[in-house]
């Protein structure tokens, strides 16, 4: 295999890995500070007992989530060398601001809040977990925006063959990066929502601890579903923007091969790249794709070939990932709607218990699916317009990169296993059952 | 003149680093070593507990600032030291997960393998940062397109391995000097007999690397052009004395101030001999990377230094805030 591939198949091991940790740090922050803002403020002993109970299964997802996230920066250096060189005026600066600005507030507080329970004033207590949960978003916020500017490179000008910041306003206020956030952080708080409903059904539905676990699964819904509506509406505007900024990225989600007016969906399709066609296409919807990237039904959309072969990404990839997102994300939404209706009887829906317990799994699934779209769909450009992937790679022997990726796999695996398997643990035990940390 | 105040930036950076992670590091690798029974390796790791985090943010920051004001160096850097990074990498991970994980299952067996991890996920950073430096203090051999001409062997030479035992010396010596400070009983006499009988193999290693440095690298001069510049190894050597001294005479919290000043000061020894080189070339000195061919644009490097003036001093006051709380004795759990 080329090293382009290899390296291309290990950044996407390590940015999946990563992201499986990743949302909860987002949203079980931000719900931390609240159970423990609601202790402060009432001291009833029960927000307390949640406030750790959540909190010891957030320390663990937010060990491997940081551990994790080094592996990133270190490689735009290791494996795309040629793209850090490339970009490195713009894209650096985004990442050393990201540090500076927010990832030493997160771990540094986060040591605070674990560590700090007999140190500190209950208030000050709390205020380092609202300094966690500010800054972890902070974080991803900066990441996404520089994100962003490889989706839709913007703010530069080239000087000697390389884009030069010309406009950091330009580059952090850019509507992608706005539509990137929101969608990422919404979707982070539904995977939130949706984990912390399932854990409290396990054990609503063993009669268990159930003042707490009722309690945590209103939050939870609240946040699900709240954010499960935003993110289709918000997910609809993020659609229409690829109309004006990555179009081979939209013509590839709704496989539409043609410009046209009145560009349709199919409500069942299955690409086939060699003959520039679909091999199947059924439920045409005439006008829906118009309507959706341009909001009139008989706008042109621009297909598949009116873009260069070279300049297509791959489309099936792009396509599935795109559907199965969707329609997931449908799922998720009704499931969300359907534990609202019976919020008040849940403990006598042992059904529903059921469904949301199993389906913790599913919006980590929509995410890295959406990531899919975001990703695969930019190739084969890095940096869309500007940059091809296969010219951001590092010089290195692909044996090295072989060795590395298998070395991830397992190593990730492992860390990966664990992390669920004491998870896991730390939920079955319940609150109260207070772990020991460090004897300091 | 940006160029160079980002210059001195990025290596106070990578020596602040160094500094806090040094001891982390070293506590990593001396607790199975210093402490006997569980309760004493608990302890030993509680020690770093609340700081090893945001310490290794500064590395974080210090590889960000690499990429963001010097992009060429970071490129070349990042991807002549492919497999050393690499097992920096998986050593920190591995670190930082066997840390957290250790003391969430009462099984013995579970935290000896818990605490093989932190060992070797300490050593490795370690060893392997020192090589990494005298690397870039030597030079490697990169062609015109700053592509690495060479492989992992060329990277183990003897004054890279040098620099890796140096390093190694100072992060142990650094971290039983925290231990010191930071425990009672039998681990603290155990870490005072240990960092005084460390002291001469560190210095012994200082010796050796310094005398290397003279054949294997051009650090010198900057320093023979500029005398005054000879302040920084004296501190550095006057630094490692006193420890001696201070441990003799066993004050031992000034005795871990030295040992932080040994550390900051060889650092920049060899980051202003190095200057105005990020990374020479030994095939042709037009192909070396310097603040010069290697630097953002103008505009980058300002929009940077006024973030870094900002955020670095409210950084800097909330570190040592924190530190100043778990510092306090009495009131822990």
């Amino acid at each position: 295999m080329d090293v382009t591939l290899l390296s291309r198949l290990q950044f996407a091991v390590a940015t999946y890995f990563h992201f499986l940790f990743v949302p909860l740090t987002l949203g079980l922050s931000i719900l931390l500070a609240i159970m423990e803002t609601a202790y402060v403020r009432t001291k009833n002993e029960e927000y307390r007992e949640m406030t750790q109970f959540w909190g010891r299964i957030f320390l663990l997802n937010f060990v491997v989530g940081v551990a994790t996230g080094i592996t990133l920066e270190f490689q735009f250096g290791t494996n795309w060398s040629r793209y850090s060189r490339y970009v490195g005026d713009i894209f650096g600066p985004l990442l050393a601001i990201e540090a500076t600005v927010a990832f030493f507030l997160e771990s540094t507080f986060i040591g605070v809040w674990a560590l700090g329970w007999n140190r500190l004033s209950p208030r000050l207590h709390a205020a380092s977990i609202w300094l966690v949960a500010i800054a972890s978003n902070l974080s991803a916020i900066w990441i996404l925006i520089a994100n962003a500017w490889m989706q839709n490179p913007v703010g530069y000008v080239m000087k000697a063959g390389h884009p030069v910041l010309s406009d950091l306003g330009a580059v952090v206020f850019q509507g992608y990066a706005g539509l990137a956030i929101l969608h990422t952080l919404a979707a982070s708080y539904v995977t939130t929502g949706f984990f912390v409903m399932g854990v409290a059904a396990y054990h609503i539905a063993r009669k268990q601890f159930l003042s707490i676990f009722i309690r945590s699964f209103r939050i939870g819904l609240s946040m699900a579903l709240i954010f499960a509506l935003f993110v289709v509406i918000e997910g609809h505007m993020h659609g229409a923007n690829l109309a004006h900024i990555q179009p081979a990225k939209l013509a590839s989600l709704e496989v539409n091969w043609v410009t046209q007016a009145k560009a349709p969906i199919f409500l069942i399709a299955l690409p086939d790249e060699s003959a520039a066609a679909n091999s199947v296409e059924i439920g045409k919807i005439p006008g829906a794709l118009s309507l959706l990237a341009f909001h009139s039904p008989s706008a042109k959309v621009i297909g598949l070939r009116d873009i260069p072969k070279e300049n297509r990404p791959p489309v099936l990839i792009t396509y599935l990932a795109f559907r199965l997102m969707v329609g997931l994300g449908g799922v998720l939404l009704l499931v969300a709607i359907g534990a609202w209706l019976r919020r008040n009887r849940i403990e006598s829906s042992p059904f529903l218990l059921k469904v949301l317990l199993y389906a913790i799994p599913l919006p980590y699934a929509v995410s890295l699916l959406g990531w899919t779209v975001a990703e695969v769909g930019r190739q084969p450009w890095v940096v869309y317009g500007l940059m091809r992937t296969t010219r951001a790679v590092s010089p290195v022997a692909s044996s090295q990169v072989a060795v590395s990726l298998a070395a991830f796999v397992v190593v990730y695996a492992l860390i990966g296993i664990t992390a669920f398997w004491l998870i896991a643990q730390a939920v079955r035990k319940g609150p109260g059952a207070a772990d020991r940390h460090y004897a300091s | 003149m940006l160029e160079s105040i980002w210059f001195l930036l990025w290596g106070i950076l990578w020596a602040v680093y160094f500094m806090l992670g040094g001891f982390d590091l070293g506590v990593g690798i001396l607790s199975p070593f210093v402490g006997k029974s569980e309760a004493e390796k608990n302890a030993l790791l509680g020690s770093i507990g609340p700081f090893w985090d945001g310490n290794e943010v500064w590395l974080i920051t210090a590889g960000g600032v690499t990429f963001a004001a010097f992009p060429a160096a970071y490129a070349t850097l990042f991807s002549a030291f492919y497999t050393p990074l690499m097992f920096v990498l998986f050593g920190l991970i591995v670190r930082a997960v066997s840390i957290e994980f250790r003391n969430r299952r009462e099984s013995s067996s579970w935290r000896g393998l818990a605490d093989a991890g932190v060992l070797v996920g300490s050593f490795l950073p370690a060893l392997l940062f020192g090589v990494a430096f005298a690397n870039i203090f030597k030079g490697i051999p990169i062609d015109g397109d700053g592509v690495f001409q060479g492989n992992l062997l060329t990277l183990l030479n003897p004054y890279g391995l040098a620099g890796g035992l140096f390093f190694l010396a100072l992060f142990l010596v650094h971290g039983a000097l925290w231990i010191i400070h930071r425990s009672t009983g039998v681990t603290r006499e155990r870490s005072r007999s240990l960092a005084r009988f460390l002291w001469l193999p560190l210095t012994l290693l200082a010796v050796i690397f310094l005398f290397l440095t003279a054949f294997y690298s051009r650090l010198w001069d900057n320093y023979t052009t500029r005398p005054i510049l000879l302040v920084i190894p004296l501190l550095a050597v006057a630094a490692l004395l006193s420890m001696r001294y201070l441990m003799a005479k066993a004050l031992w919290g000034r005795a871990l101030l030295s040992s932080f000043a040994v550390i900051f000061f060889s650092v920049l020894f060899g980051v202003v001999g190095l200057y105005p080189y990020l990374l020479p070339s030994t095939l042709d000195g037009a192909y070396s990377l310097s603040i010069r061919n290697a630097a953002s644009s103008p505009s980058t490097l300002a929009i940077m230094l006024v973030v870094a003036l900002i955020f670095v001093p409210v950084v800097i006051i909330y570190q040592a805030w924190v530190y100043r709380l778990f510092l306090k004795e009495g009131s822990g759990s």
